[in-house]
């Protein structure tokens, strides 16, 4: 054997270890996977590129593209759309969700833990851990680049953790639509293709860029109920120092909605998958 | 050692277990009679269906039809009990690459409720023994074949099975890593756990497992000891090896006559002859004839058939891939995921 000279008794020692630990819970099955994500982060930082370099962007690009135009000025215009451009980011950021837990499905670690006696769903609820340190992580991103540019929370550093915490809640919600699709479909660049067709009408048909009291009526009926406008809504009031109980429990309607129909359904075909 | 679990004599029973995949039945009726403490072998080609049953009987998928006792569990209503004392070794490296070997073992050690200093101490002594506390703080892609083979079935071994599936452990693995998977195997079975093997390699079958179940398309074509499974396909084997192809065809002639059995001839080497004997006697008398027709081989043998031929003689194909056969294992060659898909829709 090329194994160490001692390791046939070192492994006999290993073998004959036969201690069955007291199984671990549901939580404390979470916690564990969400070790593992923040395993992933610091292993491959490069993932969070994209929850930074995106934020960056979509700030400083549509602050300088329609500032101008649409508020007389970008620092203007800035106080409307930063609530709106972490909405934005935050919800992009949730569609990785998808496309990542896709990729990770497709590899045989997943064979293992499916045959470990752990809560079977606590890989995917472990995994969303890592998903609140990404959107959090967004979230400051754009505030930083905003508060640079000259934009000014009325309500300060509260105002902004409660922003983020209402963010991190709906974006939980929201990524349900993008965990299903992660588990429904076959391969990442489905799960990415189908995602854009929610994306797309629910970040840009909104109130993110503009007021949607210059839309015409048929656009505006749909504006003005999508619940990505209700969640800028309610940060721009959280924001602004106008929140109502209302315009917060609309922007929780349907993301609680969304958990309450997909999260069974995820779980179904999580147990159904191969 | 477990004296909570009475283990039952048999490790597993199970009885015509069926899984389709749209219209292929990957597996067949599959019946698996697997004496605990023993190693059991199941060899066959790339899509014989040897995975899909090791993924039933590991409670991943659920069979369309039969019924299996797994450790005195039965299969279908109590996974969950049956999963505390089994492990998978996957066909696909089943650890996680983006972590070091340490961590990897840690997450498994968590999961399976070890607490505080424990989970580490755990890994560790498992690092220790596959020889992997030098790479522990390496990611695991960097791993090379073996030390990510050995990394994964010491993952399966943070709390020690009473049974563990190990579906092709060595497939793609030089000599020497193979040699170390198999000292890992037997001092396993040493200490009391089962071990469920499928191969690809008549070789690692015949070295390890103590019972052999030779699986094709989907079904048990014939199952014992190695030593039972050659003796089924005769006595012994008489290889000759011809001068030249010249005197081929006379020389088959000649033997089966002789023999009164089929004359098989390697794919590859026309001068090489094999056909099975009753006993040794009537050998001689066939060499004896192939000498006083002019037919004098260069070199001829007599023995136990192996396993490659008994493989052979069942199915009427060889076991395993051979690179000369061309764009068919071609594809083969890309990895035993392209190769296995391909058998199914």
């Amino acid at each position: 054997m090329n194994l160490k000279t001692d390791t046939p008794s070192v492994l006999h020692a290993v073998l004959a270890d036969r201690r069955r630990p007291v199984p671990a819970g549901a939580g404390r099955n979470t916690l564990s996977f969400g070790w593992r994500a923040m395993l992933k982060i610091k292993h491959v930082p490069e993932q969070l590129f994209d929850a930074v370099i995106t934020p960056i962007m979509f700030t400083a690009l549509f602050t300088y593209i329609f500032g101008g135009a649409l508020a007389g000025s970008p620092r203007e215009y800035l106080q409307f759309l930063l609530p709106g451009i972490m909405v934005q980011t935050v919800v992009f950021a949730s569609m990785y969700t998808g496309v990542t837990l896709n990729t990770d499905l497709s590899k045989g670690i997943y064979d293992r833990f499916r045959s470990l006696p752990i809560w079977h769903i606590s890989p995917i609820t472990g995994a969303m851990f890592g998903d609140f340190m990404r959107y959090t992580l967004s979230s400051i991103v754009v505030v930083l680049v905003g508060l640079l540019l000259g934009y000014r929370p009325v309500t300060g550093v509260m105002g902004v953790v409660a922003a983020i915490a209402l963010l991190n809640v709906c974006a939980f919600g929201f990524g349900w639509i993008f965990t299903t699709l992660g588990i429904a479909l076959r391969t990442p660049g489905t799960v990415m293709t189908f995602s854009w067709l929610f994306l797309m009408p629910l970040t840009f048909a909104s109130n993110v860029f503009v007021d949607s009291a210059t839309m015409p009526g048929w656009l505006r009926a749909f504006v003005d109920v999508n619940p990505v406008s209700l969640l800028v809504h309610a940060l721009r009031g959280i924001l602004g120092g106008t929140a109502t109980a209302g315009q917060i429990g609309a922007a929780l309607v349907f993301p609680v909605i969304l958990t309450a129909i997909l999260s069974p359904v995820a779980m179904v075909l999580y147990k159904r998958r191969r | 050692m477990n004296p909570h679990h009475q283990i039952p004599e048999l490790a597993i029973e199970a009885e015509s277990l069926v899984k389709h995949y749209g219209k292929t039945r990957a597996v067949d009726g599959v019946d698996l009679r697997v004496r605990a403490g023993s190693v059991y072998g199941m060899l066959g080609p790339n899509g014989a269906g040897k995975t899909t049953t090791v993924r039933m009987l590991a409670t991943l998928i659920n069979p369309d039809a039969g019924r299996a006792t797994v450790l005195g569990h039965d299969l279908l209503r109590e996974g969950a009990a049956l999963r505390r004392r089994i492990s998978l070794t996957g066909q696909f490296a089943s650890v996680d690459e983006d972590l070091t070997g340490r961590e990897n073992l840690m997450l498994l050690a968590k999961l399976l409720g070890f607490r505080g200093g424990e989970v580490k101490r755990r890994s560790d002594a498992l690092l220790e023994a596959f020889d992997l506390t030098e790479a522990a703080g390496q990611q695991a892609k960097a791993y090379s074949g073996g030390m990510r083979r050995r990394l994964d079935i010491a993952a399966s071994l943070v709390v020690v099975p009473d049974l563990l599936f190990l579906d092709e452990p060595t497939t793609g693995l030089d000599p020497r890593s193979r040699n170390q998977v198999w000292d890992i195997v037997r001092a396993l079975v040493n200490d009391g756990t089962t071990v469920l093997l499928t191969t690809q390699y008549l070789e690692e079958a015949d070295e390890l497992a103590d019972r052999i179940a030779v699986i094709d398309h989907g079904k048990v074509i014939a199952e014992g000891t190695s030593g039972e499974l050659k003796a089924s396909v005769g006595s012994g084997t008489l290889h000759v090896a011809l001068k030249d192809a010249a005197g081929r065809e006379s020389a088959m002639a000649l033997l089966g006559a002789r023999l009164d059995a089929p004359v098989a001839s390697a794919p590859a080497d026309e001068t090489s002859l094999s056909v099975p004997v009753a006993d040794s006697a009537r050998a001689m008398d066939a060499l004896d004839a192939l000498r006083q027709a002019g037919l004098i081989p260069l070199a001829f043998s007599l023995g136990q058939p192996s396993l490659d031929e008994v493989f052979f003689s069942l199915t009427g194909h060889p076991a395993e891939p051979h690179n000369e056969d061309g764009p068919e294992s071609a594809q083969d060659a890309k990895g035993p995921e392209g190769a296995q898909k391909g058998h199914l829709p």
